[in-house]
C-alpha cells in the first residue's frame, strides 16, 4: 500500500533547492507516437494493419509480417508482470537519486513484452497489472504498470507523483480569479487538497461577486496582478514567484466579433495584451522560478495551464479576433513547453468549447459550465496529462481537425 | 543442408593487451597494440596480414575500413563485425571460410575498446534504437537492469539460487588467482558474495563485469600456413551462429545455442560429455548456466543441480572460464566474447594465462552479445582441439 502523502514541513530557507538531473530525452520519431497518446492520457500501441499483430518497442515495419502499414491504436493495457527488479544504481543522476527504481518486465495482453516502470503497490511477478502511458518529466512517454485493483493512497506513489502533477499539498496561483472561470477554479482546486491559492485581480475598483466569493475562503490568498502591466507582473513574480507550485492562465479578453463587425482594432489589440501578452508576461515573470524549483521536494513546482479555446486549432469567424489571439497564444504555450520542458515543469494547454459565461450569450448549446473547465483541469494535473479537450464541443472539433482540417475551416465559416 | 566441416582450419597466437580498468587512449591504441602483439607473437610483419576482421564498440565514427588506413594495413579481405560479445566467435566463422577458400591466407581477429571515464553511460545510453527508446529511459540500469529481469524470470520460474550463481563467480575467481592479467586477483568467498550490495536485485556486485579498455586477438588459418610459420596451433572442428532466436520468448529463458548446438556437434564430431573445458560468455552467471543447459551440458531446468555437483575450477570437474573469465579479468567492450576464445587457444596449446586445464584436448568457446532491447540477440559457439589430438571429426 502506498504511503499516504503528508503535508510537507515549512521549507527550510537555509536549505539549498535541489535542482532536477533531467532523465534521458532521446526517442526515435516513432517512439514520438507513445508521446502523442500519453499527452492525452491514452494507451495506445502500433498494430499492423495488414495482420494485426501488436508491436513494441515502436517500429518501421511490422515485425510479424513486414507491413509498413503500423497504426497507433488504443490498446486495453491488460498484461502480466512477468520479471521485475529495483535499479539501485542507475547510469543517469534522475534515477540514482530516486533509487530504488522498481522495472519490470510485463507481457501485454495478445502482444509483445515491454518493459515498464512499475507502482510501488505492483506484486510479485506473475501477477496481472494496468499498463498506462504516462510523461515522464522530460515530457516523454513512459509505460506505467499499474497494480490490477486500485489501492489505497495510490496516486500518493512516488512514480505517480513523479509522472503527473497533483495539486494535492500545492501552491497555486490563478492568474485572474475575478471571473466565473477563476472562481470555479479555485474551488476545485481546494477540493482536490491544494495548500494555498493565490488569486490574482486586475482593476480593484471593479466589483466582482466571484472575487468577494473567494474572499471569504481560508484557503485562498487575493494578490493583485495585471497582465497587461509588465510591472505589475514583475512586481507579483518578486514576491510569490518563488512559492508558485502550478500556475493556471485563465486571463483571458474575449469579444465575439466578426472581422467587419466594427471598425478599428481596438478590440483585437486588447484580446491581443491579455491572451497573448499576457502569457509573454507571465512566462517572462513567473518561469524562471518555477523552473528553478522542479526538483523543491514532493510538492515542489510542476506545471504551467493556459487556458485556451478549442478556436485556437481552426477560427471560428463569428469571432475572428478572439480566436486570432488564442491562436497566438497557443503557438506562444508549444514554445513555452519546448523551454518549459527541459526543466521538469509540464504546460498543459486546454482546448474547452465554448464557455457558459456572458461573452457567449449567443453561443447555442452545448456549452462547458465553468465548473466542468475546472474540473477537466484538475483532473489533467492529476493524470499527467498535457493537452485538454473538455466537453462534447471541444472532442467533437478535435476529431474533425484531425480528419479533415480543410473540411472544418470550411464548416466553421 | 548440414554445413560443410572445416578442412583444416587452424587458430594461433593468442594476444591479450592488458586490460586497465580506465584509459586516456582511444580505441585505435588498443586495437593497434593488439596488432603488433599478433605481428611479434608470430615473426612476420604487418603486410603478411591479408585479412582483417575487426570488434570494437568505441572506434566510431571509424570502422573497420578506418582502421586499416590508421595501421597501414592494405588487405584484401575485410570484416567488421558489431556483434558485442558474439564477435570472436562470428569473425572466427568469416574467417575460417575465408581461409578456406583462398580469400586469405593469414587472418588477424581482433576486438578491443577504451574506457574513458564516462564512455560506459554514454554507449548504454545509445545502445540501439528500442534500447534508447524502450529500456533506458527507464531506469538507466544499462545491462544490469535487463540481466536483473532474466535472472529474476530464471530463479522463480527453475529454482535456481544467489548461492548457485554464486558458486560460478567464485570458482571463476578461484580460476583467477593465477592470472597476472585479471584485474580482480583478490580471493572470494560465497559469503561475501552473498553479501555483497545489491545492484539491480537480484544481480549483486559480484554477478557484475566491470568495464575496462583492453583488447585481444588471434589468427586464422590453414593448418599449412601454421606449419610453416612453426605456429602452436588449435585446430578448429566446429562452430554455430544465430541471431534472434526464440523471438516469441516473452522473456529471454535460452539463447540461440538451444537451436543449433546439434548442429555445433554434429560438425564436430564430438558429444558435450568430450568436452574437456568451457569458456562461457559469462557477463552475469544467469547466462552462464543458460550456456551449459542450452549447449547440453545438462538439459534445461537442471542448471541447479549441474552447479551442485560440478566445480567449475580449473583443477575440478568442469573447467569453466579458466582464466577467470570477465567476471575476474574485466570486460574489455567488444573483446568481451574474444577472453574467452584465446584463453581456449591457450588451454590447447598449453600455455595458459593462469593454470593448465590436465589433458585439454577439446574446448568449447560460447559467444553472447548484443542486449539490443530485453535480451541478447547473438548467440554464437566454437569446439576447437588440441593439435595432433584424435578427438574430434577426422582430417580429410
Amino acid at each position: 500500500m502506498s504511503a499516504k502523502l503528508q503535508r510537507p514541513a515549512r521549507k527550510d530557507p537555509l536549505h539549498r533547492t535541489r535542482l532536477l538531473p533531467m532523465p534521458p530525452a532521446a526517442r526515435s520519431r516513432q517512439a514520438q507516437g507513445l508521446t502523442a497518446a500519453a499527452a492525452l492520457g491514452e494507451f495506445r500501441l502500433q498494430r499492423c494493419e495488414a495482420c494485426r499483430d501488436w508491436q513494441y518497442p515502436p517500429r518501421e515495419a511490422c515485425t510479424s509480417c513486414l507491413s509498413d502499414r503500423l497504426r497507433w491504436r488504443p490498446h486495453p493495457g491488460g498484461g502480466e508482470l512477468l520479471a521485475r527488479t529495483e535499479i539501485r544504481f542507475g547510469q543517469e543522476l534522475y534515477f540514482r537519486e530516486r533509487a530504488p527504481w522498481p522495472v519490470g518486465l510485463v507481457r501485454l495482453d495478445g502482444g509483445p513484452s515491454a518493459v515498464a516502470a512499475l507502482h510501488g503497490d505492483c506484486g510479485e511477478a506473475p501477477s496481472r497489472v494496468r499498463l498506462r502511458l504516462a510523461l515522464d518529466k522530460a515530457g516523454q512517454a513512459m509505460l506505467v504498470a499499474l497494480p490490477e485493483k486500485d489501492t489505497p493512497h495510490m496516486s500518493d506513489d512516488p512514480l505517480i507523483r513523479e509522472t503527473s502533477s497533483d495539486p494535492k499539498h500545492r501552491k497555486v496561483l490563478i492568474t485572474d480569479a475575478k471571473t466565473p472561470i477563476g472562481r470555479a477554479m479555485a474551488q476545485a482546486l481546494i477540493g482536490a487538497g491544494a495548500e494555498l491559492v493565490y488569486g490574482g485581480f486586475a482593476e480593484p475598483w471593479k466589483r466582482s461577486a466571484d472575487l468577494e466569493h473567494l474572499r471569504a475562503l481560508p484557503q485562498v490568498t487575493l494578490v493583485p496582478l495585471d497582465v497587461t502591466d509588465e510591472a505589475s507582473v514583475r512586481e507579483l513574480a518578486g514576491v510569490i514567484g518563488g512559492k508558485v507550485d502550478i500556475l493556471i492562465n485563465t486571463a483571458e479578453h474575449h469579444r465575439a466579433e466578426t472581422i467587419a463587425s466594427r471598425p478599428g482594432v481596438d478590440t483585437a489589440r486588447q484580446e491581443m495584451e491579455v491572451n497573448y501578452f499576457g502569457l509573454l508576461r507571465l512566462a517572462k515573470g513567473f518561469g524562471p522560478a518555477l523552473k528553478a524549483r522542479a526538483a523543491d521536494g514532493p510538492t515542489g513546482a510542476t506545471a504551467w495551464v493556459n487556458i485556451l479555446s478549442i478556436y485556437a486549432l481552426t477560427s471560428l469567424p463569428a469571432q475572428a479576433t478572439f480566436s486570432a489571439s488564442k491562436a497566438a497564444a497557443l503557438s506562444l504555450a508549444q514554445a513555452l513547453r519546448a523551454e518549459m520542458q527541459g526543466a521538469g515543469i509540464r504546460v498543459l494547454n486546454v482546448f474547452p468549447g465554448p464557455i457558459d459565461d456572458e461573452w457567449n450569450q449567443l453561443v447555442l448549446p452545448p456549452k462547458l459550465s465553468p465548473a466542468a473547465v475546472a474540473a477537466s483541469v484538475v483532473e489533467a494535473l492529476r493524470r499527467g496529462v498535457e493537452d485538454v479537450y473538455p466537453g462534447e464541443v471541444a472532442k467533437d472539433m478535435l476529431q474533425r481537425f484531425l480528419d479533415n482540417p480543410k473540411g472544418l475551416e470550411r464548416e466553421l465559416a | 543442408m548440414a554445413t560443410r566441416p572445416y578442412d583444416d582450419v587452424v587458430v594461433a597466437a593468442p594476444v591479450t593487451v592488458p586490460y586497465v580498468r580506465f584509459s586516456t587512449k582511444g580505441a585505435h591504441w588498443f586495437l593497434a597494440r593488439a596488432l603488433a602483439g599478433l605481428v611479434e607473437a608470430v615473426g612476420i610483419t604487418k603486410r603478411d596480414i591479408d585479412g582483417l576482421a575487426v570488434s570494437s564498440f568505441t572506434l566510431g565514427p571509424d570502422t573497420a575500413v578506418g582502421f586499416v588506413q590508421h595501421v597501414g594495413l592494405s588487405p584484401r579481405w575485410l570484416e567488421h563485425v558489431p556483434m558485442g560479445g558474439a564477435s570472436a566467435i562470428v569473425q572466427l566463422r568469416r574467417a575460417a571460410r575465408a581461409v578456406e577458400a583462398g580469400d586469405a591466407d593469414l587472418v588477424a581477429c581482433i576486438a578491443g575498446d577504451t574506457n574513458h571515464v564516462d564512455s560506459f553511460r554514454q554507449s548504454t545510453s545509445n545502445f540501439s534504437v528500442f534500447a534508447r527508446d524502450a529500456v533506458y529511459p527507464y531506469g538507466s540500469g544499462g545491462p544490469n537492469g535487463s540481466f536483473a529481469l532474466i535472472t529474476d524470470y530464471f530463479m522463480r520460474h527453475y529454482g535456481t539460487s544467489a548461492e548457485d550463481y554464486g558458486k560460478l563467480c567464485v570458482a571463476q575467481r578461484a580460476n583467477a588467482l593465477a592470472n597476472p592479467l585479471a584485474l580482480f586477483r583478490k580471493p572470494l568467498t560465497l559469503e561475501e558474495y552473498l553479501g555483497s550490495r545489491m545492484i539491480a536485485d537480484p544481480i549483486r556486485l559480484f554477478d557484475c563485469v566491470m568495464p575496462c579498455a583492453g583488447a585481444d586477438a588471434f589468427l586464422v588459418m590453414r593448418r599449412e600456413t601454421a606449419k610453416r610459420l612453426d605456429l602452436p596451433h588449435a585446430r578448429l572442428l566446429g562452430t554455430i551462429e544465430r541471431h534472434n532466436a526464440f523471438p516469441e520468448d516473452p522473456v529471454q529463458f535460452r539463447g540461440g545455442w538451444a537451436q543449433d548446438r546439434e548442429a555445433l556437434y554434429d560438425q564436430a564430431g564430438v558429444a558435450p560429455k568430450d568436452i574437456d573445458f568451457l569458456q562461457a560468455y559469462d557477463d552475469y552467471p544467469v547466462i552462464t548456466l543458460m550456456q551449459i543447459e542450452d549447449l547440453g551440458f545438462c538439459d534445461k531446468g537442471e542448471g541447479q543441480a549441474f552447479v551442485r555437483r560440478n566445480s567449475f575450477t580449473v583443477d575440478g570437474s568442469f573447467p569453466l572460464n579458466t582464466s577467470g573469465g570477465q567476471l575476474s579479468m574485466g570486460q574489455a567492450g567488444a573483446a568481451g566474447g574474444h577472453l574467452g576464445l584465446v584463453e581456449a587457444i591457450r588451454q590447447l596449446i598449453g600455455r595458459p594465462l593462469g593454470r593448465q586445464v590436465a589433458k585439454a584436448r577439446l574446448g568449447l568457446v560460447s559467444g553472447f552479445g548484443m542486449i539490443n532491447y530485453d535480451r541478447g540477440l547473438c548467440s554464437g559457439a566454437a569446439i576447437l582441439a588440441a593439435s595432433g589430438g584424435k578427438k574430434g571429426r577426422k582430417r580429410k
